[in-house]
């Protein structure tokens, strides 16, 4: 198991409780889906991996995040990148006044001093897009090629696990297909463990191997992406269709059950 | 002519070393976004350390100017370290003010150990440096202010475009959330930002110690005269502080030689609001990229 989370409370500013005891196992080379509603907790359990709860004064309050056979929860994210987990921020965060070449070499940091060229040209075999405007400030980029970037960007850290938060948001259909087939073989070829958390569950579930559905801070289900795909409240809530397999209309959900309630 | 051409020369000299200045109080501003009301502070230690060093200690002039210049880098290193690394989180307004009571303790403490009279560094430079074409001439130490300046210059733009900690530096000026994601150490960016400010403060220190003399109130005034550059420049732009020093610099000698010396302090100040009301983001600042 790479990544073991066992029954984590996170608490911001020592009073908002966000994570009521979290568990969740990570295997090395999978695709793991987060899926949940807004402000159910899967970006803070992100963030609690890769040690950003810090500087938004949030913090492990309880249970212990295991990576790789060692305890991390107490670790500064300098260190926790240092041991491979690179978390790509919700809502892109490029560098906007660098360009694109300069914000993947800042991929680098965790290994300074070492050579990257190699690297480069993985990141823009994976994403040619980038490759036309390696000399342009990222500010002036679109959100498609700005996803693309802050993806190459952390796998030029070689990560052994990403984290990746929303890298559908906002995103035309066919940019979230091509980013998602892009993220599947980032998986198959270079053997990257993926967490994925995502609203968009149709396609999360498509390259998952494992999912997890949180609500209020805690996992409500989870099993095989296969089976959550075939699991008619997921298929429901989720995807949107009903069990007969028809689009379903808003219209005709009644209205007790409009907001699925796990517990 | 020539009076006009004499006045240019000096301006461009002066102004290029208040740039030099400038250049890390803006390197301070561009990553940690703090503004250094100690910045006179750290240009009076570089003149200080290098009197002590040359004047008193008698070392050779090239090992004292090394010293001077390493002492500083690690006076820079341990103010991060000691005083604003425990504020990082904090709101900015409390680090601005340390930075208040920063300079408040450097005058204090130059003042009790050297006093407030005026020092002055031996004559050291050859007068060979000092260059003259008819009846315009260049004297030694602008000569020296200017090499000097031209080196750090490039130095640095190429440390900042190229080198990979460079990059590192811009990262977290950027997108200081984004850059921790990713492992750089922001702490240490901070750290080193301070230093190489502090460094490069010192250094104009020792040029304006040797053009003015060494006193603690002088040299602190020439941090004050760095927020008009900067603004001018752009807070965020490394070159628009050298561009900004030249205007102001060449603003001063000119008021000064035909208008009056005692407005030579005001009128670049009105230039200054001018120029801001066509670029309010200073001549070379960064205009917010947004995409709309």
């Amino acid at each position: 198991m790479l990544l073991t989370i066992n029954n984590i409370s996170v608490v911001y500013s020592d009073v908002i409780q966000v994570l009521k005891g979290v568990s969740l196992r990570v295997e090395e080379g999978q695709i793991v889906s987060l899926l949940g509603g807004n402000g159910a907790g899967k970006t803070t359990t992100l963030k609690a991996v890769s040690g950003l709860l810090k500087p938004e004064n949030g913090r492990v309050t309880d249970g212990e995040i295991i990576f790789a056979g060692s305890p991390i929860h107490n670790l500064s994210p300098e260190e926790i990148t240092r041991k491979g987990i690179i978390q790509v921020l919700e809502g892109r965060q490029p560098f906007k006044y660098l360009t694109v070449e300069e914000n993947l070499r800042v991929g680098t940091a965790i290994r300074f001093g070492k050579p990257y060229q190699e690297d480069l040209k993985l990141v823009y075999s994976y994403f040619p897009a980038l490759l036309n405007r390696r000399k342009m400030k990222a500010g002036y980029c679109s959100g498609g090629e700005l996803q693309m970037l802050v993806m190459g960007r952390a796998l030029m850290a070689h990560p052994r696990l990403l984290l990746l938060d929303e890298p559908s948001l906002g995103l035309a259909p066919l940019v979230v297909r091509e980013i998602f087939g892009i993220i599947k073989r980032i998986n198959e070829e270079q053997g990257t463990t993926i967490v994925l958390v995502e609203q968009n569950a149709n396609m999360a579930l498509q390259i998952a191997h494992y999912g997890y559905v949180m609500e209020n801070g805690k996992i409500v289900m989870e099993g095989p992406a296969e089976e959550l795909r075939e699991n008619p409240d997921i298929k429901e809530f989720y995807l949107g269709v009903s069990a007969a397999g028809a689009l379903k209309s808003y219209r005709d959900v009644k209205s007790y059950r409009r907001r699925k309630r796990w517990l | 002519m020539d009076f006009f051409l004499q006045l240019l020369v000096n301006g461009l000299s002066i102004g290029f070393l208040y740039g030099l200045s400038a250049m890390g109080f803006v390197m301070i501003f561009k990553s940690s976004s703090v503004l250094n009301f100690a910045h006179g502070e750290l240009i009076a230690f570089g003149a200080y350390l290098f009197l002590v060093l040359c004047s008193w200690a008698q070392l050779s002039l090239p090992l004292s100017f090394l010293l001077t210049l390493a002492g500083c880098f690690l006076l820079g290193f341990a103010v991060e370290r000691v005083f604003l690394r425990p504020l990082i989180g904090e709101p900015l307004i409390f680090v601005i003010m340390l930075t208040v009571g920063l300079a408040a303790m450097f005058k204090g403490s130059i003042l009790l150990v050297f006093g407030g009279n005026l020092h002055t560094y031996p004559d050291f430079l050859p007068p060979w440096l000092g260059l003259t074409w008819g009846s315009v001439s260049l004297q030694p130490v602008y000569t020296v202010t200017l090499i000097i300046g031209t080196a750090f210059l490039i130095l640095f733009g190429l440390f900042f475009k190229f080198s990979s900690q460079g990059i590192y530096m811009r990262s977290v000026a950027d997108n200081q959330r984004a850059a921790l994601s990713l492992g750089v150490h922001v702490k240490r960016v901070f750290a080193l930002s301070w230093a190489i400010a502090a460094l490069v403060a010192g250094m104009s220190g020792i040029v304006l110690g040797i053009i003015n003399g060494v006193n603690v109130h002088d040299l602190s005034g020439i941090g004050l005269k760095v927020f008009p550059v900067v603004i001018l420049g752009g807070l965020d732009s490394i070159g628009g502080a050298i561009i900004g020093g030249i205007i102001i610099g060449v603003l001063e000698a000119l008021t000064g030689g035909y208008i009056s010396p005692s407005l030579k302090d005001v009128i670049p100040y009105i230039v200054l609001v001018f120029i801001l009301m066509v670029k309010p983001y200073g001549l070379f600042g960064q205009v917010e990229i947004e995409r709309v």
